[in-house]
């Protein structure tokens, strides 16, 4: 039997371990897998590689886990945000790595590291200093630079739906990086508002196919960021 | 504001007369910031199509203050709707749209454009800086036209229409229009050309602004 639904986000996360690299999901607030990253500042996992389009906001969610010095080195595309505030303070004390990535070159290497692509060229970044020491080559009489596909051990994702094969399904906006995410890591951890019964997800609308999602854990009102950043709340809880 | 108060075409002006060149059945990504304003002025009877490339194709206006939904939000990251006949995706869909060619505008600001339409405005370079991308550098490969959305000059002053960019570049020659408080310029091979001077606004004042060569249709 098939059931990747497990009880907790502590049981969901306990397999990370020191130096992974971890996916996790969201653009801002939308889509981050808030409780999953708590689990895993519970769990203590150090060295990480976080992949992520930005570096959190406030102190909770991954701003906390950045702050928590769980994380060596960011990839991701726009580190800055209004409320982001824990990632700046330690980029410039030299305290964390930062591997800067336009967004679509983020998502298409990480859709080339689940379909077993290991480069691939785009014309993203050509004369910019983000292409300086990448190769680049000439196709048509234009030029293009070349992008490793990227993958992870882990990814953490929220979705809306999920079933015990893993399917999942997304809540407007908050999809974003979670499919291509899934794909991406060898071990997808999926938070879900709400799992159901096997046949209760037409196949014609699954988004994230299962075979792609390892385990799910069902966590039916997730945490605001907003409304923590408002009531001015760190992780771990004061 | 600064030098600019009170001369030339206001940002709501600026966003009204971009609206006013974006043909019917366009696909159209707005930058973050000014740009979002040329949504307000899209003319009626023209039907326009809004992506954001965090995942949304249809979006609508700015929500009620109860109808805010935290997963409903632009690339900006500010809360908006989804019009009817309005579709979700993930961001390797998203920028599959922007960087194979197939949305057919994108209105971004700047902080420098150069002669040959090189465009800077993801870095000052300054070394305290946090260097932030986003989808600047694919939206200005893949997208078929690139509008600029700025002022004419810096708040002291400065031109940001220069000969060559002194800012890091998020693309060399990506910019086809370029939409200012002063006057519409086309960028095309021969130079600058100036197609419209906002009212009170003459070619000699427009030059002594203008830190490149701009041209008129006529001459």
């Amino acid at each position: 039997m098939i059931n990747k639904i497990v009880g907790t986000a502590a049981e969901a996360v306990a397999e990370i371990f020191d130096g992974a690299t971890v996916m996790i999901s969201g653009f801002g607030e939308a889509g981050s897998p808030i409780e999953l990253i708590h689990a895993l500042i519970d769990h203590g996992a150090r060295d990480l590689t976080i992949v992520s389009n930005n570096t959190g906001n406030g102190h909770i969610g991954l701003a906390a886990l950045i702050e928590n010095k769980q994380v060596k080195k960011m990839i991701c595309s726009f580190p800055r945000t209004a409320n982001s505030v824990v990632f700046p303070e330690l980029y410039r004390r030299g305290e964390i790595e930062l591997e800067l990535v336009p967004q679509g070159t983020l998502a298409e290497r990480i859709r080339a590291g689940g379909a077993g692509v290991p480069a691939f060229y785009t014309p993203t970044s050509v004369n910019t200093p983000l292409a300086e020491g990448k190769e680049t080559r000439i196709f048509n009489g234009k030029p293009y630079v070349m992008e490793y596909g990227l993958k992870a051990d882990f990814a953490l994702v929220k979705c809306k739906i999920a079933d015990r094969y893993g399917n999942l399904l997304y809540n407007k906006t908050a999809r974003n990086f979670g499919p291509v995410m899934c794909m991406g890591a060898s071990r997808s951890i999926v938070q879900a508002s709400q799992v159901v019964e096997l046949g209760m997800l037409d196949p014609e609308t699954v988004v994230t196919p299962g075979i792609f999602v390892s385990k799910v854990v069902e966590i039916s009102n997730p945490l605001s960021e907003n409304q923590l950043i408002k009531e001015n709340r760190r992780y771990p809880w004061a | 504001m600064g030098i600019n108060e009170n001369k030339g075409w206001s940002r709501d002006q600026i966003a009204a007369r971009i609206a006013a060149d974006i043909p019917d059945g366009a696909y159209v990504n707005l930058g973050i910031g000014l740009p979002e304003l040329v949504a307000n002025y899209i003319p009626q009877g023209r039907e326009v199509i809004f992506h954001t490339e965090n995942g949304l194709l249809g979006v609508g206006p700015s929500p009620a203050k109860e109808e805010v939904d935290d997963e409903l939000i632009n690339a900006g990251k500010k809360p908006v709707t989804a019009i009817p006949g309005a579709c979700f995706f993930h961001h390797a869909d998203s920028f599959t749209m922007v960087r194979g060619g197939h949305i057919d505008i994108c209105v971004l600001g700047a902080f420098q454009v150069s002669r040959e339409g090189d465009l800077a405005n993801w870095s000052t370079g300054e070394p305290d800086a946090i260097p932030a991308v986003g989808g600047a550098m694919d939206l200005v490969q893949g997208v078929k036209t690139i509008i600029v959305f700025t002022q004419h000059t810096t708040k002291s002053g400065e031109p940001k229409i220069v000969e060559s960019c002194t800012y890091p570049l998020t693309g060399k020659g990506v910019v086809s229009h370029i939409y200012t408080d002063y006057a519409v310029i086309d960028v095309k091979k021969e130079g600058l050309f100036v197609r419209e001077m906002a009212p009170g606004i003459d070619f000699d004042f427009l030059k002594s602004c203008t830190g490149a060569e701009i041209k008129l249709y006529e001459s």
